[in-house]
């Protein structure tokens, strides 16, 4: 057992795993979408980054690409709830959550991506 | 480029996490700790101010307690996120920093700025391996003409002293084992513009790799290698290296050749070195016997280039090993008065100090001078850096093998003939070479003599050829006249002429040139410049071969027939 591998994998199915309890719900109810969850998300989406840094291999490459992607959609999520609580003159409504919530889907995607290509990666090791 | 980021990233992967951590638990614990309002309600941050504050504290900034005045609670909480932030930027500064000092990051860094620089070139250039004495000064000698050089060298400091060098054409240098394929490469070895190699670093199995892996990849093209033992030398030419030197025989044969054959010495001097002695330094009395102090490689390859003559060597050297069984020497260093009386020197005609200390050779030299002040001084001069104390020596000779072989190697690049005339001229006698020095003296008076070489062909000569090929006879003397006015001389003289294998040396004036010829003259370099026009220029040949100036352009006729 490789305790690097292990931390690895912890941080990106926990960030699947985060991401994923956020979608979940109505997609315009704000109750069912829980801030620190989202929170914890875009933190553990950024932990995966640095720990995907200096792979060189196309499957390192590959997986980077992914948690930047997953980034920017959670980063962008997180502005847009920001941008209504406490800017807009509207507040947090429906429309705001609906589009906080498919921004959080569109890293759902690419964090499910991550996940299998650490399955496939895993696969090809044990070969 | 790639390779530096990914091993910056790398390195900055803990640095990073801990910042993340750092942040997520301050902003984290900032919203969960209850707070209260202006009201004094029940307030709890929310995210947006949370990340907010952290931000300006975590760069201590500050702005205060923002929205509104912190309970002792969040205070608390605030004094650890504080402790906590400012540790972690010392640490990633800190990390970020010792990256940019890490002497293995660096070398990348100009490895690959040195590797931008070679592909970018354009112009022509020559890969020079191992810049001591000799690399140096070939360096030099190809800036002073306009070439560029890419240097690389194993040591940093000689590296160093490249970049330090005031070259009007800075020479690209690299710190790396030339012997590696992978640096050769990113130097050059594999690039068109690269005109040359030359391998002259004190590894001998170093200079064969380099050798090797320029004549694979382009046979065609120029390697000179300088070698220090009989099989390297062997094993190079095997492979068609251009040029081996071998610095202690090459060096030897000239000193030798000074010794036996001054006149002969002189000309081969005045053709390599641009800074070349007096016609007034040859050897007053050079005939009689040598005392040699110093019995090391270079005494030994002396001995071997001396000894084909009449002239008797004493030698002077300390350790008894060095000699072969059964030779006669005197034992001492020769800074001694005891030693070099031992050695006889009251009746010696000359003495050349050629141990490799600088110290003692000089000590030799003043020693033997008091004892005969009649005595041909020959000294060695092993670093450049001593070249101040040489100068004051009055020696009749310094010798500095490392400049000794550059030159070679700077003539053997200007023109490859020259080798083959001083071959030729090995062979000829004395008197023939004193008769070639007086004229080339004549012909040049006291500026520097300079050496061409071009083969009749359309690309060096193309007006020769339009004239060749129109029937015309062209003979040598044509070539030796003022492009403006035929009656006049042009100051240089043909030294060799090479057609097919026939080889002939000074030819005459009425040789006729054909197709194919290949010629090297000697002369002032202004007069070898002109003469490129009598070479290049239709006209100017036309005119110097029938004496009339057909000049097709209208306007010039008209103007001359007016003038008429």
């Amino acid at each position: 057992m490789n305790r690097e591998k292990v931390i690895f994998a912890f941080f990106i199915v926990l960030a699947l795993t985060l991401n994923v309890g956020f979608v979940v719900g109505d997609v315009d109810n704000p109750a069912h979408h829980e801030v620190i969850e989202l929170f914890l998300a875009i933190v553990v989406s950024l932990v995966c980054t640095v720990l995907k840094f200096g792979d060189r291999s196309h499957l390192g490459a590959l997986m980077l690409a992914t948690s930047l992607v997953a980034d920017l959609q959670l980063i962008a999520a997180g502005a847009i709830w920001g941008y209504y609580e406490h800017i807009s003159a509207a507040g947090l409504t429906d429309e705001a959550m609906v589009s906080v919530v498919s921004f959080a889907a569109g890293a759902l995607v690419a964090n499910v991506i991550s996940v299998v290509l650490l399955v496939i990666e895993t696969v090809l090791v044990r070969r | 480029m790639n390779t530096l980021i990914y091993i910056m990233l790398r390195r900055l992967r803990m640095p990073l996490l801990v910042l993340i951590f750092v942040y997520a638990v301050s902003t984290l614990g900032l919203v969960l700790i209850p707070g209260q309002d202006d009201q004094g309600q029940p307030w709890r941050m929310d995210f947006f101010h949370a990340f907010y504050f952290v931000s300006f504290m975590g760069s201590t900034i500050g702005f205060g307690e923002v929205p509104y005045p912190f309970t002792p609670g969040q205070r608390m909480w605030t004094l650890v996120c504080i402790y906590a932030t400012v540790i972690a930027w010392l640490y990633a500064i800190g990390s970020s920093l010792a990256i940019l000092q890490d002497q293995g990051f660096l070398n990348l860094i100009r490895t690959r700025r040195f590797a931008q620089k070679v592909a970018q070139l354009k112009e022509p250039f020559y890969l020079v391996c191992g810049y001591g004495t000799t690399g140096r000064e070939v360096v030099l000698g190809l800036e002073r003409r306009g070439i560029r050089s890419v240097v690389i060298d194993i040591n940093q400091a000689r590296i160093d002293s490249v970049e330090l060098e005031e070259f009007a054409l800075p020479a690209y240098s690299l710190c790396a084992d030339a012997a590696l394929p992978d640096n050769l490469d990113m130097a050059g070895l594999r690039r068109n513009n690269c005109l040359g190699v030359l391998a002259l670093t004190d590894q001998d199995n170093v200079n064969l790799a380099i050798s090797i892996a320029s004549k694979l990849v382009k046979p065609q093209r120029l390697v000179i290698s300088r070698s220090e033992n009989q099989v390297t030398s062997a094993n190079l030419a095997s492979f068609g290296t251009d040029l081996v030197i071998d610095p202690f025989r090459k060096f030897a044969d000239y000193l030798g050749l000074a010794v036996r054959a001054p006149h002969q010495h002189l000309v081969i001097d005045w053709l390599i070195n641009p800074n070349h002695r007096p016609l007034s330094s040859l050897y007053r009395n050079a005939k009689g016997r040598w005392i040699l102090c110093g019995y090391g490689r270079f005494g030994q390859a002396l001995l071997q280039a001396m000894s084909n003559e009449q002239t008797p060597i004493t030698i002077i050297e300390p350790d008894s090993n060095r000699l072969e069984p059964g030779m006669e020497y005197v034992s001492g260093i020769g800074t001694e008065a005891v030693t070099l009386q031992a050695a006889q020197v009251a009746d010696a005609v000359g003495i050349i100090a050629g141990t490799a200390n600088d110290a003692d050779n000089l000590s030799i030299l003043m020693t033997a001078r008091e004892l005969n002040p009649r005595l041909t001084t020959v000294v060695r001069q092993n670093h450049a850096s001593n070249q101040l104390m040489f100068e004051h020596s009055q020696a009749d000779y310094v010798m500095q093998p490392g400049h000794t072989v550059a030159s070679q190697i700077l003539a053997h690049i200007r023109t490859p003939l020259l080798e083959l005339f001083f071959d030729q001229l090995r062979n000829q006698d004395e008197v023939w070479a004193h008769t070639l020095i007086n004229r080339i003296s004549d012909t040049v008076g006291d500026t520097r003599v300079d050496s061409r070489s071009f083969t009749v062909g359309d690309s060096d000569t193309p007006a020769l050829v339009t004239a060749l090929q129109m029937g015309q006879t062209v003979t040598l003397r044509r070539l030796m006249k003022q492009p403006n006015d035929r009656n006049v001389d042009l100051e240089c003289f043909p030294l060799l002429l090479k057609r097919a294998d026939r080889i002939e040396l000074t030819p005459g004036e009425l040789t006729e040139l054909a197709l194919g010829d290949e010629l090297l003259f000697c002369g002032r370099a202004s007069a070898l410049n002109r003469q490129l026009w009598t070479l290049e220029n239709h006209q100017t040949l036309n005119y110097l071969i029938t004496g009339r100036d057909d000049n097709p352009n209208p306007l010039l006729s008209w103007i001359r027939n007016f003038k008429t």
